[in-house]
């Protein structure tokens, strides 16, 4: 292990926010050229080395989670931040996306956003890894909200960049933000009426105030409480029917955001759920006292059948991905659904997995859209001969989509199928298992156009993507194929994640 | 010793696979590497033979610890282990590789097929799966190499990319995937969740959890029905359609992944499960899994009706094919010793069998640009190896003495006799003449009948025209160059020629020494538990 000065080590949990905070700050004032990169680069990569630092200490110390009260203030006044495995996990997986995309966005940024707006893309584009770093690593609801808003706000405003080469993505970037601005309100509704009938902030506090609470699962409030929160939560991490806003987004989207969203931001919509559900409301009355069982889990399968049927007929291998991610979010949601060990612990591994796999397969189309200008199907076909590494990472990481063994997403699936299956519940694997086969018709179609089609017009000329997008792409796709193998280290994460989120319960 | 043989059985072509794709520009290194390649894997797999065939292979090699390469879901590694059934396959594919590899360069180069480094890349990963198919030690890594092995042969499949070659392929992949996802993958989740364990143990996996009344009867015959239609390659019908499909492919995938590689996986598979994770006793105690004699004895009867109307050759081997698959199905659903061991030497003799005969039909391909069954009249004149072998091909196929066919049907017979069921017997019998019917006029057409006259010959194949790289075109001296195909052609080039020889001669070999195979199949039996 590194030397880490005292200091640093003490205040872990907080550089992990603050870093990057005052990293996006100073990005605007960055200039032009190469400049904004170089120091997003290093932002980014300081913020990774943080939360790996993190990861360790929490490992090394053998407490269930550590602690941090920002400012020294008693945490039922302040604001406290607390880190566990659970987010531990996520905090890499969020720092460790984000500084690749980084690293991979320098050409792509280049092409696809005028030189004079550099500066702010990269300070807007730090901001919001900012945002959900803090969403993660928060122990306080109402901190929860504000960095909600830091991350929706840049978020909006990255999509919004793609409009030089899209103009439709301003009316994609204007979607989301009505859309997220009413998600964001239940949310806050939702936390609002849980002070109310808690009095505290604190997350760990209203879980205890909660459980103290005779009449809990008849509580007016609670309930609204509950369903506000639900509903707000289901659309940030686009879960059918509520994932209207994410397809057009994530099209639309420079490609670099388009890898960063993809693999991040939903991904943090379902940890705040976690947070919600098991850590606030708590399994008893989430899963067994409410209805969430049988509308998650119909939601999600809804979402998992239909939202890969609509990526099946897409022509544009961008939105065909984008759709796919939604019915993706339904086996994570469908996991955690099941409220039992295989079950959240699949829903865990195959946030890490999907964004492992995701991210790596949009960066791919971002190479090629660098390239060949566009990521329509027209524009995929017969690459695999000009650019056989890029149209290589996107074939493998179609496998993983489809859950072939040997990548991870077959792990994802084997969690959720044993979940399933614990649960008594042979429909959602048969639902999962179409999902599946659905996803080979999607993927399929993509290899197809990549290495039997014939090349026409830039296709014909291009060449393999540069080398500063070959290895961001490739370090992912990689990781998708070596936790397919060795599982070691994301399946015992996750099952002692499950196993600390689902409390005492049997 | 020896324990490390089988990792090393699929490291050398996963390794020569690197090596071809290394050596692409270079035609005739990348083809040397690719049958020194076979020939060392040979190698490998024959020194693993004397471990299996050795007396107390079950109490010392089988109790000793499977070779785990990755620890995939916690409690479940991926892991590799000797088995004599995986021997016989091994050994099978291992051996006929050699011969297929230099029938492919004949073939290759012949026809000038395009792309034909990613054709070699693809066929030595192929293989490297069938190794680990062969020597898998747990469900799961049988599972994992099945899938690597129908992604490493689509683009085989695929090859030409003509419209017609992807659409194919899509049958292809669409099937064996959906299947294995969608039974067979769920199949093996619920038996882990039934029993929590996935290893293969004479006498199955099963016991335990009938008796103490976690798995009832009926939901074992479900997990039955959904291994054995779960495994595609087996072509069970009617999961049967992505073989005939398949043969859009260059006759070299044709004949050794889809008369021997492929093919014999999904009935290795079957014969597996039966055996290994099943277990006859829980199977006939639940009185589960006799509907497999009937499917199966459908799919025999159906496929040789259908394969008697079939014209273009490739597809009447096909059909033929999927009828052959069957016999070892039914074979291996009697839950008899003598019909696990019909199984286990049917998948060796029929393996020499189809390959000639599709060796034949690349080599009337090559020589004479035809397909088409109607088409060969006379051609055993001008052909008289190719015709010769696929006549011997043919008997095998019956079950005619000299040929290993008729080992197999006997152990059938017998095994169908001892067990009582009147209907095994009547299917291969019904089976036989139906055999008869579809190979011997193909024989007699090529030997007896008058060639047509010579104004025009038969339509080119849109594979005929040679496009592609520079370095795929290298026809490095046959001795046939493109023009005498036609009309008055002679046999085809040199390596096709020998390498069909050599399975037809091994077909006949295979009659009167089968030894190894007897042996190995004889093994398997003695790790059964007395009934």
């Amino acid at each position: 292990m590194l030397d880490i000065p005292l200091d640093v080590q003490a205040n872990l949990p907080v550089l992990i926010v603050l870093t990057p905070l005052l990293g996006g700050v100073i990005a605007t004032f960055t200039g032009r050229g190469v400049l904004p990169w170089l120091w997003s680069t290093l932002v980014t990569g300081v913020t990774f080395a943080l939360t790996i630092q993190m990861m360790m200490t929490l490992l090394a110390s053998g407490e269930p989670f550590i602690s941090y009260e920002l400012g020294n203030w008693p945490k039922w006044w302040g604001i406290e931040y607390r880190v566990d495995l659970l987010n531990a996990f996520i905090l890499l997986v969020v720092a460790g996306i984000g500084f690749i995309t980084t690293v991979y966005a320098r050409l792509s940024v280049q092409d696809e956003i005028p030189d004079d707006r550099h500066n702010v893309f990269y300070a807007v584009w730090i901001l919001a890894i900012t945002g959900l770093l803090g969403i993660t690593i928060t122990g306080d609801a109402f901190n929860v909200y504000v960095l909600l808003e830091i991350s929706s706000l840049t978020v909006y405003a990255l999509i919004a960049m793609g409009k030089d080469r899209d103009r439709r993505a301003l009316t994609a970037s204007l979607r989301y933000l009505i859309l997220g601005s009413v998600g964001a309100s239940f949310i806050l509704l939702g936390i609002g009426y849980l002070m109310m009938v808690t009095g505290t902030l604190n997350m760990e506090d209203m879980h205890n105030q909660l459980l103290r609470m005779p009449d809990l699962d008849t509580n007016r409030t609670i309930l609204v409480a509950f369903a506000l929160l639900v509903v707000g939560l289901s659309l940030k991490m686009a879960l059918y029917p509520l994932h209207m806003w994410l397809p057009k987004a994530y099209t639309y989207a420079p490609s670099a955001v388009s890898a960063l969203l993809a693999a991040t931001a939903t991904k943090v919509g379902v940890y705040m759920a976690f947070r919600f559900l098991f850590g606030i409301f708590g399994v008893g009355f989430s899963f067994y006292a409410m209805p969430s069982h049988f509308v998650l889990l119909g939601m999600a399968s809804l979402g998992i059948i239909f939202s890969s049927l609509t990526a099946i007929r897409q022509t544009n291998a961008k939105s065909l991905l984008a759709y796919s991610s939604v019915g993706q979010i339904g086996y994570i949601v469908a996991g955690f659904s099941l409220a039992n060990p295989n079950g959240v612990a699949g829903s865990i591994v195959h946030i890490f997995n999907h964004a492992v796999t995701k991210g790596g397969m949009f960066m791919a189309l971002g190479a090629i859209a660098y390239r060949v200008g566009g990521t329509d199907m027209k524009h995929l076909r017969g690459l695999g001969k000009r650019m056989p590494l890029t149209a290589g990472a996107l074939a493998l990481g179609g496998l993983g989509l489809i859950g072939f063994p040997l990548t991870a997403g077959f792990i994802s699936k084997w969690y959720l199928v044993s979940g399933a299956l614990d649960a008594g519940m042979w429909q959602l694997a048969v639902v999962v298992l179409i999902g599946s086969l659905f996803a080979l018709v999607y993927v399929w179609k993509i290899i197809e156009a990549l290495f039997f089609g014939e090349p026409t017009g830039r296709t014909a000329e291009a060449t393999e993507a540069p080398l500063s997008m070959l290895i961001p792409i490739w370090v992912l796709i990689g990781l998708s194929i070596y936790f397919g193998v060795d599982t070691s280290f994301t399946a015992d994460v996750a099952t002692r994640a499950a196993s600390s989120l689902l409390g005492g319960l049997p | 010793m020896g324990i490390e043989l089988p990792l090393l059985a699929m490291l050398v072509p996963a390794a020569g696979a690197l090596l071809i794709a290394a050596f692409g520009r270079w035609p005739n290194v990348r083809e040397l590497v690719t049958v020194l390649t076979s020939v060392a894997l040979l190698g490998v797999v024959l020194q693993m033979l004397p471990t299996v065939l050795a007396d107390g292979f079950w109490e010392t090699t089988w109790t000793t610890e499977p070779i785990v390469l990755f620890e995939m879901l916690p409690g479940i590694p991926l892991e590799l282990k000797l088995e004599p059934l995986g021997m016989i396959y091994a050994l099978i594919a291992s051996s006929l590789w050699i011969l297929n590899s230099l029938y492919s360069v004949g073939y290759m180069r012949a026809n000038h097929e395009k792309n034909q480094t990613r054709f070699y890349v693809c066929f030595a990963l192929a293989i490297a799966s069938v190794m680990g198919i062969a020597f898998s030690g747990n469900i799961l890594t049988l599972f994992v190499f099945y899938e690597a092995l129908s992604v490493s042969t689509y683009p085989l499949v695929a090859h030409k990319g003509t419209p017609e070659a992807v659409r194919s392929a899509r049958v292809y992949l669409g099937i064996l995937v959906g299947t294995s996802i969608g039974l067979l993958l769920p199949a093996l989740i619920a038996t882990y969740f039934f029993t929590g364990d996935l290893a293969f143990a004479p006498g199955g996996i099963f016991q335990e959890a009938l008796t103490d009344g976690r798995l009832t009867g009926p939901m074992l015959g479900v997990l039955f029905f959904m291994y054995m239609f779960g495994i595609g390659k087996a072509a069970l019908m009617p999961m049967h359609k992505w073989l005939p499909a398949a043969m859009v492919a260059p006759t070299p995938v044709s004949a050794l992944l889809h008369a021997v590689a492929v093919v014999k996986a999904g009935v290795f598979t079957v014969v597996k499960v039966c055996i290994y994770v099943f277990g006859t006793q829980s199977l006939v105690s639940a009185g589960q899994g006799e509907w497999l004699i009937y499917v199966a004895g459908a799919t025999i009867l159906i496929a040789s009706c259908i394969a008697l109307f079939q014209d273009n050759l490739k597809r009447r081997l096909a059909y033929s094919t999927v009828s052959q698959l069957s016999y070892i199905t039914i074979a291996a659903s009697l839950l008899s010793p003598l019909g696990f061991m019909a199984a286990s030497i049917h998948i060796a003799a029929h393996a020499f069998g189809k390959i000639t005969l599709f060796f034949a039909a690349g080599s009337i391909y090559t020589a004479a640009h035809k397909t088409k069954i109607s088409e060969l009249d006379g051609i055993g004149r001008k052909m008289p190896w190719t015709m010769g072998a696929f006549a011997i091909g043919s008997l095998s196929m019956i079950g005619v003495p000299p040929t290993a066919g008729f080992i197999s049907k006997w152990y059938l017979l017998s095994g169908a006799w001892e067990t009582g069921y009147t209907f095994v017997i009547v299917v291969v019998l019904l089976s036989t003449l139906l055999n008869a019917g579809y190979f011997l006029p193909i024989v007699w057409r090529a030997f007896f009948r008058a060639p047509p006259s010579h104004d025009g010959h038969a339509p080119l194949s849109p594979q005929d025209d040679a496009f592609g790289d520079p370095a795929d075109e290298v026809t490095a001296g046959h001795g046939h160059g493109h023009d005498d195909h036609h009309g008055d052609h002679g046999e085809a080039p040199l390596p096709i020629v020998f390498a069909l020889s050599c399975t037809a001669a091994g077909t006949i070999v295979l009659f009167f020494f089968p030894d190894i195979v007897l042996g190995l199949a004889q093994q398997i039996f003695k790790g059964l538990p007395l009934p």
